[in-house]
């Protein structure tokens, strides 16, 4: 197939930036010449990676509601993207994900419970309370988001190049938004990757919509892949809602950067079916007929008419599996509604390595607040 | 006279202005059709147009570089930052142009652009949602920087910003956008720039603030009278740079007693700026120490944020200090 390195031969091909690849059509039905050699098991899991994510979304969603968690930016719609790109990772691999990736997380590992967790900054939260809506683990190599958009990307490029440049073999892949293709970062991040060639993989999640600003008032470039062409960075634009054809392409992009033939960046098509964060009220800016039209385009359905078409999956398994998770992902939450606050003092962690006077001063005094308020019976307001 | 909340009053002075002079516009990330996302903008782009209400592509260097051109060309652009905590893009516009393009060009041409910007925290916003960075700016030459308390300072500082040939950072105190509603003009007025206002008249002791830090700090006023009879002063600055030293300097030759509080963390914050301004020019007026009640010096938190920032506690503990020294 090789379609990432057609781009590249013709060098400055625009072709690949600007079409769309695709296996499946809208109706779940491949094109026998593109389709991947998946196995039934392999098959199931991209399934059961997809129905977790839309889950756990609809618990966040709801915990946010609940007040148990601060903000959510809901992924519905977008879990072919998310996940048939992290699923071309190995395991040696590294991720630099934006806000809005769970079924990535999910496939790199980290599990349903870590994720809540985290959301609801508890005791058990991994990054202590630190910020809303990002997730992240050393262990599994998942290096959680900065809330400005897109400052992620030029950590993945230095990232990517200080591998290189140690001689380790491993592949980068960031994820971001039609967004974050506005800001400087993108931009300092696509030239260098141009000029140094380390090995990341840059997935956009073009869902259309920046908030309010859709992706046609964001730029006025035919296609975000064509900003990686003018970086010399092989582009090329994939159908986003379309998990085998997100799957196959990452999958040589990452082995294309794992044997030193350096960067690519896919432009991955996709949509935001909910609003952009809990925060907002989508209905001031797009219309009711809009949602609905690519509500009929949702990855999940799609998918699951393909595993039907194939013979992998039939009502009564797809029952199963959702029922299961259903049951499973509530267990996890009710445990996680149950766990303690972080600890008061967390505030003053992390701040360096070693804390300074100021702040050592600083905590005693806050110590000291604690103890007033206690005393005068005064509440946090 | 109608009441309004903050927002509104926000919304009604960029109206004004837009209807009273052309050259005023509107840029920034969804503050078109959608209003902004706090809604400060809301419907100004059915009234003036998408020449003038401008939804810019993400980039808050772009959006600051920008309205750079547009002023010194001779508009009057306001440019919104959506959350102050992103404005970090457009550093090096704000620091290396919009401050300096008056004195490297020897005068010739000006800046007259406003910032305008939600910050501060309180609305569980977490570290990049919530900060105070109002120090950066007033520690370079060049800006004015402005944060209101009330929906008619807004109203009236927001005029003024828009009518002065230097630049303006203007912060507004999120936490408090919907939370206090007063009689707000629906005609034009402005307020001063770099006037304080006296909050509270009192004897004993002076507290020096600005923002959402004001209710705090009468809350806290609240409880020390009660518990100790003691009678404080309060000043809101709203121009935070330049400050009104002048009103900082009557009302500690009443009281001799100083605290200042801010939500920006301690070091470099403006109190010290006041500290050390009071402390070179009128020490023999205190009786005590200046104290500062401010937020601490971490990265602002998501969790356990009402006991990071100023509170009645804290600000209670310093009037106590002070009055007890
Ligand atoms: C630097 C910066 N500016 C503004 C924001 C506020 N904001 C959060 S998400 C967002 C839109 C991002 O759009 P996109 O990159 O398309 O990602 P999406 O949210 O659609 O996944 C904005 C403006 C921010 N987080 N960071
Ligand atoms: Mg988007």
């Amino acid at each position: 197939m090789n379609l990432i390195s057609q781009a590249l031969a013709k060098d400055l091909n625009l072709d690949k930036a600007l079409g769309i690849f695709r296996v499946l059509d809208d109706q779940g039905v491949p094109d026998e010449s593109l389709e991947p050699k998946l196995s039934k098991d392999f098959l199931l899991k991209i399934y059961e990676y997809m129905v977790r994510t839309r889950i756990l979304d609809e618990w966040l969603l709801k915990l946010q509601r609940m007040g148990k968690v601060a903000i959510h930016a809901p992924n519905k719609g977008q879990e072919a993207t998310m996940i048939g790109a992290a699923l071309a990772l190995r395991e040696q691999d590294w991720m630099f994900p934006s806000y809005r990736e769970l079924g990535a997380l999910l496939v790199r590992g980290m599990s349903e419970e870590e994720i809540i967790d985290r959301a609801m900054a508890n005791a058990d939260d991994p990054l202590k309370g630190s910020d809303f809506a990002i997730y992240g683990s050393r262990d599994k190599k998942i290096v959680p988001a900065p809330v400005p958009v897109g400052n992620q990307i030029p950590h993945a490029v230095g990232f990517a190049l200080a591998a290189k440049i140690m001689g380790d073999n491993i592949v980068v892949l960031t994820f971001f938004g039609d967004g974050a293709t506005s800001r400087g970062d993108f931009h300092f991040g696509l030239n260098f990757a141009g000029l140094f060639k380390p090995p990341v993989v840059f997935v956009i999640q073009n869902n259309q919509w920046a908030i309010s600003l859709p992706v046609r008032k964001q730029t006025a470039a035919p296609t975000l892949a064509v900003k990686g062409v003018a970086y010399g960075v092989p582009s090329i634009r994939v159908d986003g809602n379309d998990v085998l054809a997100v799957y196959s392409i990452a999958k040589e992009a990452v082995d294309k950067a794992s044997s030193g033939e350096g960067p690519t960046l896919i432009e991955s098509l996709t949509y935001r079916l909910g609003p952009h964060t809990t925060a907002d009220d989508p209905r001031r800016y797009r219309s009711d007929e809009e949602v609905k039209r690519y509500e009929a385009k949702d990855p999940i359905p799609r998918f699951r008419r393909y595993l039907m078409y194939r013979g992998v999956l039939n009502e009564d398994l797809d029952r199963e599996i959702w029922g299961r998770w259903r049951d499973y992902i509530e267990t996890v939450v009710r445990r996680c509604l149950s766990k303690p606050e972080l600890p008061e003092e967390v505030i003053f962690e992390d701040v360096y390595s070693e804390m300074p006077w100021n702040l050592r001063e600083q905590l005693e005094e806050f110590r000291e607040s604690l103890r007033v308020m206690k005393s005068l019976g005064l509440r946090v307001e | 006279m109608p009441t309004m909340n903050m927002v509104q009053a926000l919304n009604q002075a960029l109206r004004e202005e837009m209807r009273r002079d052309p050259r005023v516009i509107v840029l920034g990330e969804d503050v078109g059709y959608r209003g902004g996302v706090f809604l400060v903008t809301e419907k100004l782009i059915d009234e003036f147009g998408e020449l003038r209400v401008i939804d810019t592509p993400l980039t808050e260097g772009g959006i600051v570089g920008i309205a750079v051109g547009m002023a010194m060309y001779g508009l009057r652009p306001v440019a919104e930052i959506q959350f102050i905590d992103f404005v970090y893009e457009a550093f090096d516009q704000i620091v290396s142009n919009v401050a300096k393009i008056r004195y490297r060009s020897g005068g010739q041409f000006s800046v007259p652009l406003v910032i305008r910007s939600p910050c501060c925290g309180g609305v569980r916003g977490g570290m990049h949602h919530s900060q105070s960075p109002e120090s950066y700016f007033i520690h370079t030459a060049g800006l004015i920087t402005i944060m209101p308390s009330t929906p008619y300072d807004a109203k009236g500082l927001l005029k003024a910003s828009i009518r002065v040939d230097d630049p303006v950072i203007f912060l507004e105190p999120k936490s408090i956008y919907r939370t206090i509603r007063e009689e707000v003009p629906e005609e034009d007025y402005i307020v001063p720039i770099g006037k304080a206002r006296l909050v509270k008249e009192g004897s004993d002791v002076t507290i020096v603030t600005y923002g959402a830090m004001v209710y705090k700090s009468i809350e806290a006023s609240k409880l020390a009278a009660e518990k100790h009879g003691w009678d404080v002063e309060i000043i809101d600055l709203r121009t935070l740079m330049p400050f009104d030293r002048e009103a900082v300097l009557k009302s500690i030759e009443k009281t001799g007693r100083l605290v200042i509080v801010h939500e920006a963390p301690k070091t470099l914050g403006l109190g010290a700026e006041i500290s050390a301004y009071v402390a070179e020019n009128a020490i023999e007026l205190l009786r005590g120490p200046v104290v500062r009640v401010a937020g601490y010096d971490t990265p602002f938190p998501l969790v356990h944020e009402k006991l990071y920032m100023p509170n009645v506690a804290r600000i209670y503990m310093a009037i106590k200090k002070v009055m007890e020294y």
